[in-house]
């Protein structure tokens, strides 16, 4: 998912930014950093309040405070884009992380083990290699996007037209520019969807002697049953359908 | 747009949050009642005990507030604030009266209710987590499976309007409304209407709450006005959920003499679908977890997925 978190938003700000590009060829009227509008100061602080956010849920000992912190980091992710007037991927920002991906993250958290307070177990000895690597992630990224996007300008204030990110001109771009791309982002969405299925039966049908305890994580039907003698390898396991139910649900959105 | 225009936006969003879940609280007393071979609350006001609900509010304010020993006292403190808070922001963006009579017109306005409306859930989550109580727990673990199920058929069927209409934004959708919609679209609308009654835990799915088995769920230890903050977000979800039905569904503000009356349909509508609500609660039995999960899966997803089919059937053809 966060791929398709990481890869949608470029692939959609990539072709106005050209028209922009286009439309004002040269720096003349060019807006500077030294006097900065409400909004750049807003997206700032926003952008701080995020930044935090996010680096509290990866480092708090409590489990379920890691999830809520979460929910702070991707709606301001979202106030973001509506700040760059790019309100339909704001909305959809919100319906499916915040609504969905946060709330199977929490059904996974109280299905198995959601203690109230510190759990010092909670802790990884791959940590210095994970920040790492998300060290080296994180500055691939912010490479690439300011580069692509170094003398963009995005004009808040127009008044005629659809505005640079409303759904029509997100429609047009996303079906016109970048259909390839987002049939190929299908077709991985299915793949994850088909792996998931094929894991989860792969275990119930080796697996039959245990199946009196565990058949039910499978189809979350009977959630009540399970809570109790849930374990840490079903947990894996539940995060893997409901993946593969969110999977399903963004592919359905679309 | 003004300073004065925007106040007065405000201030309606504002009197219609407060007012009418009030109206659809002592609306549930009162139907209930007479359905049941009762008459209800008759003392608190005089007239048929219509300050009863004021009154109710006085008591809960009174109560103690309690927060539980074992509990994650932010968390639990927060919770009824996160799943109210939600549905006076969706107020904003629903249309009430043709030309402009919309506190907020959005561009992608049904995503942001729907993408809104997920929001209020978490509530229920924190609350039932937070509670350090197993029933409470277990209740939370019943709301989020139950909106994980839910929400996909809720998605499509209002997907499949924005199909019909050729536009997100909810006065747009009602721009280019016409009566022979409400038989086209009608297996979307039942599915939509079903689908929300599950997201908001109104009977007959109301196993997250289920009193005979969990207590009260995600709310029980809940108490004095955190509770009643939870009571109130139960009544905001139907009048919003009846609304939005209305206004994708039913043509909102459309009908005789809709240019004065059109916020007299649009409230007309909204009542007679948040009068159902109040119905199926005294006339459904409530559902069994696993028959909830069934009925989102097997029927309302490939009912959805029809509705989509025949809008994309119809909108080629014609």
């Amino acid at each position: 998912m966060s791929l398709v978190q990481s890869l949608v938003p470029q692939a959609l700000a990539a072709p106005q930014a050209a028209s922009l590009a286009e439309a004002r060829p040269l720096a003349a009227g060019h807006p500077g950093f030294l006097s900065p509008t409400g909004v750049e100061i807003v997206f700032v602080l926003v952008g701080l309040v995020t930044l935090g956010a996010a680096l509290v849920a990866v480092t708090t000992k409590q489990l379920v405070h890691a999830a809520l912190w979460l929910v702070v980091a991707l709606g301001g992710i979202a106030v973001e884009y509506l700040l760059l007037s790019a309100e339909f991927i704001a909305w959809v920002q919100v319906l499916i992380y915040v609504g969905s991906v946060v709330v199977l993250l929490l059904f996974g958290l109280m299905l198995t083990k959601a203690p109230i307070g510190r759990s010092p177990d909670a802790d990884s000895g791959n940590r210095w290699v994970a920040s790492a690597v998300s060290v080296v992630s994180a500055a691939a990224l912010v490479t690439v996007v300011v580069d692509a996007f170094r003398t963009t300008w995005i004009d808040l204030d127009r008044r005629t037209g659809p505005g640079e990110g409303s759904t029509e001109v997100t429609g047009q771009a996303l079906f016109r520019h970048w259909v390839l791309p987002f049939e190929a982002l299908s077709v991985l969405l299915l793949a994850a969807l088909v792996g998931a299925i094929v894991l989860s039966r792969r275990r119930t049908a080796a697996d039959t002697a245990n199946t009196a305890n565990t058949a039910n994580t499978d189809n979350t039907d009977n959630t009540a049953g399970t809570a109790g003698t849930a374990d840490v390898t079903e947990t894996a396991e539940a995060g893997e359908t409901a993946d593969a139910r969110a999977t399903d649900r963004a592919a359905g959105e679309r | 747009m003004d300073v004065l225009d925007v106040t007065v936006r405000i201030v309606a969003v504002l009197l219609a949050f407060l007012l009418l879940p009030l109206l659809v609280g002592q609306a549930e007393h009162k139907v209930m009642a007479h359905m049941q071979g009762r008459v209800g609350p008759m003392h608190a006001g005089g007239f048929h005990g219509w300050a009863q609900l004021v009154a109710d509010g006085v008591k809960f304010a009174q109560k103690e507030d309690i927060v539980p020993d074992g509990a994650d006292r932010r968390v639990f403190q927060l919770a009824p604030a996160l799943a109210l808070i939600p549905y006076l922001l969706v107020l904003v963006a629903i249309p009430v009266a043709p030309g402009g009579g919309v506190a907020q017109a959005l561009d992608a306005g049904i995503f942001f209710v729907l993408a809104v409306m997920g929001v209020g859930i978490l509530g229920s989550l924190m609350g039932g987590w937070a509670s350090a109580n197993k029933f409470s727990l277990l209740g939370g673990l019943r709301t989020a499976a139950q909106l994980m199920a839910y929400e996909l058929p809720m998605l499509l069927a209002a997907a499949s309007v924005a199909m019909a209409a050729g536009t997100l934004s909810l006065p747009g959708i009602l721009g280019v409304w016409e009566w022979w919609w409400l038989p086209w679209q009608l297996v979307g609308g039942v599915v939509f209407f079903t689908a929300g009654l599950a997201e908001l835990q109104r009977p007959p799915f109301d196993a997250p709450v289920a009193d005979s088995e969990i207590i009260f769920g995600a709310y029980t230890e809940y108490t004095g006005l955190r509770f009643a903050l939870f009571l109130l977000a139960e009544y905001a979800g139907i009048v919003v959920l009846s609304a939005l039905t209305a206004v994708l569904f039913l043509g909102g503000w459309h009908g005789p003499f809709a240019d004065g009356l059109g916020w007299l349909w649009m409230l007309l509508k909204t009542g007679v679908l948040a009068f159902g609500v109040i119905w199926l609660r005294v006339s459904y039995p409530r559902l069994r977890e696993d028959q909830i999960q069934r009925l989102a899966w097997t029927a309302l997803v490939p009912l959805a997925l029809f509705q989509i089919a025949l809008t994309g059937v119809v909108k080629v053809v014609m």
